[in-house]
């Protein structure tokens, strides 16, 4: 258990009314969440089911969720969407992640992926340190593997194919843009529902 | 919530966070009305830093770590509005948290509040006031006064 946390001022604190239970085993669904999400990440467009059950505030699906009350504590800023604000204080409350500007941020959770600002506005790591960059998680209308856009790169024996609907064009093309200034760059976890894939930077995608 | 508000609910949050399991546990039994809860968090055990200053003015210091017990419990009601009660406890009972938690929701339900108020805060305050006033009496019955002769002058 970290220290109790104390907010300073009235702006800061929790509405209590909103919040909900987080996992039913913090440690335990945790560390299984860890685990799947270091599997999506070994293996680029593997769909990988969310291993916890979680009753996820609206409007995130339960993977989203559980990435980061995993990942996130309060080390590690975090960049909400403006249209999931309603979700602040229960990721506030679980994991006492502070919020931040996308540049700041180590994870950004997006709940809209076409009201995403532009994939250079958050933080790309420096060369010395390409781990700095943030991770975004953005969950998507759906997710199917086996078709789809075809995946290449480290972890791929050949190539993979990785489906994500409605998702923005802009997105592929910034994404790619951003493949020169490897080994800087952006690793992305999408999410639908309760599954969860990864596209870490290495990851090279053709439609 | 008002300051006020807040410094209403501090009083009845120290109260109960001063009560022993056994009392708390007799005031849950003597409910007419249980009601249902779930827990937001597993309730956990573990230390905070207390601090200190000297002669409460001067630059804060740690003292030490203290073991202690939280718990956050939500009530559902009728109307489908949630009330979470929360508690920080010494010590290592889990119980003990989860009841002080329970009774921190209860008391903000407005038409529990008064009942609770009356048949459990005021009975744990009133022990609690008559623990330290006999503790202080004995303490005084000890007390020593010293008297110096001054010489010359």
């Amino acid at each position: 258990m970290s220290v109790v946390e104390v907010a300073p001022s009235t702006e800061l604190a929790i509405d209590a009314a909103r919040l909900a239970p987080g996992f039913g085993d913090p440690v335990h669904d945790a560390q299984a969440t860890f685990r799947a999400v270091l599997d999506a990440m070994a293996h680029p467009g593997r769909l990988v089911e969310l291993p916890a059950r979680l009753a996820a505030p609206a409007p995130l699906g339960e993977a989203a969720i559980a990435v980061v009350l995993t990942l996130c504590d309060v080390e590690t800023p975090l960049w909400l969407d403006p249209g999931l604000a309603p979700s602040a204080d229960y990721l506030r409350f679980h994991c006492g992640v502070p919020l931040t500007s996308p540049d700041l941020a180590h994870f950004a959770l997006i709940g809209d992926p076409h009201a995403m600002p532009p994939l250079d506005a958050f933080a790309l790591g420096s060369d010395e340190y390409p781990d700095r960059s943030t991770t975004l998680i953005i969950e998507v209308e759906q997710l199917q593997a086996g078709r789809g856009m075809i995946l290449s790169g480290p972890g791929i024996a050949d190539t993979a194919r990785l489906a994500v609907s409605s998702f923005p064009e802009r997105f592929w093309a910034e994404r790619q843009l951003l493949a020169e200034l490897f080994p800087r760059g952006l690793d992305v976890i999408l999410t639908c529902g309760s599954l969860l894939a990864a596209l870490p930077r290495t990851t090279r995608v053709a439609a | 919530m008002t300051s006020l508000e807040a410094a209403t609910r501090q009083r009845w949050l120290a109260v109960l966070a001063r009560a022993r399991l056994s009392e708390l546990e007799s005031a849950w039994d003597s409910l007419a009305e249980k009601p249902a809860y779930s827990l937001l968090r597993p309730t956990e055990t573990g230390l905070a830093m207390v601090r200190g200053r000297v002669g409460g003015t001067g630059q804060p210091f740690n003292l030490g770590e203290m073991t202690m017990t939280r718990a956050a419990v939500q009530l559902r009601q009728e109307g489908g509005k949630a009330v979470s009660g929360f508690a920080h406890v010494a010590g290592r009972q889990a119980r003990r948290a989860e009841l002080v938690a329970v009774f921190d929701a209860l008391l903000q339900v407005s038409d529990r509040h008064d009942a609770i108020a009356e048949r459990v805060i005021a009975p744990l305050a009133a022990r609690q006031s008559a623990d330290k006033a006999a503790f202080a009496r004995k303490i005084a019955a000890s007390k020593v006064e010293f008297f110096t002769v001054v010489r010359g002058s």
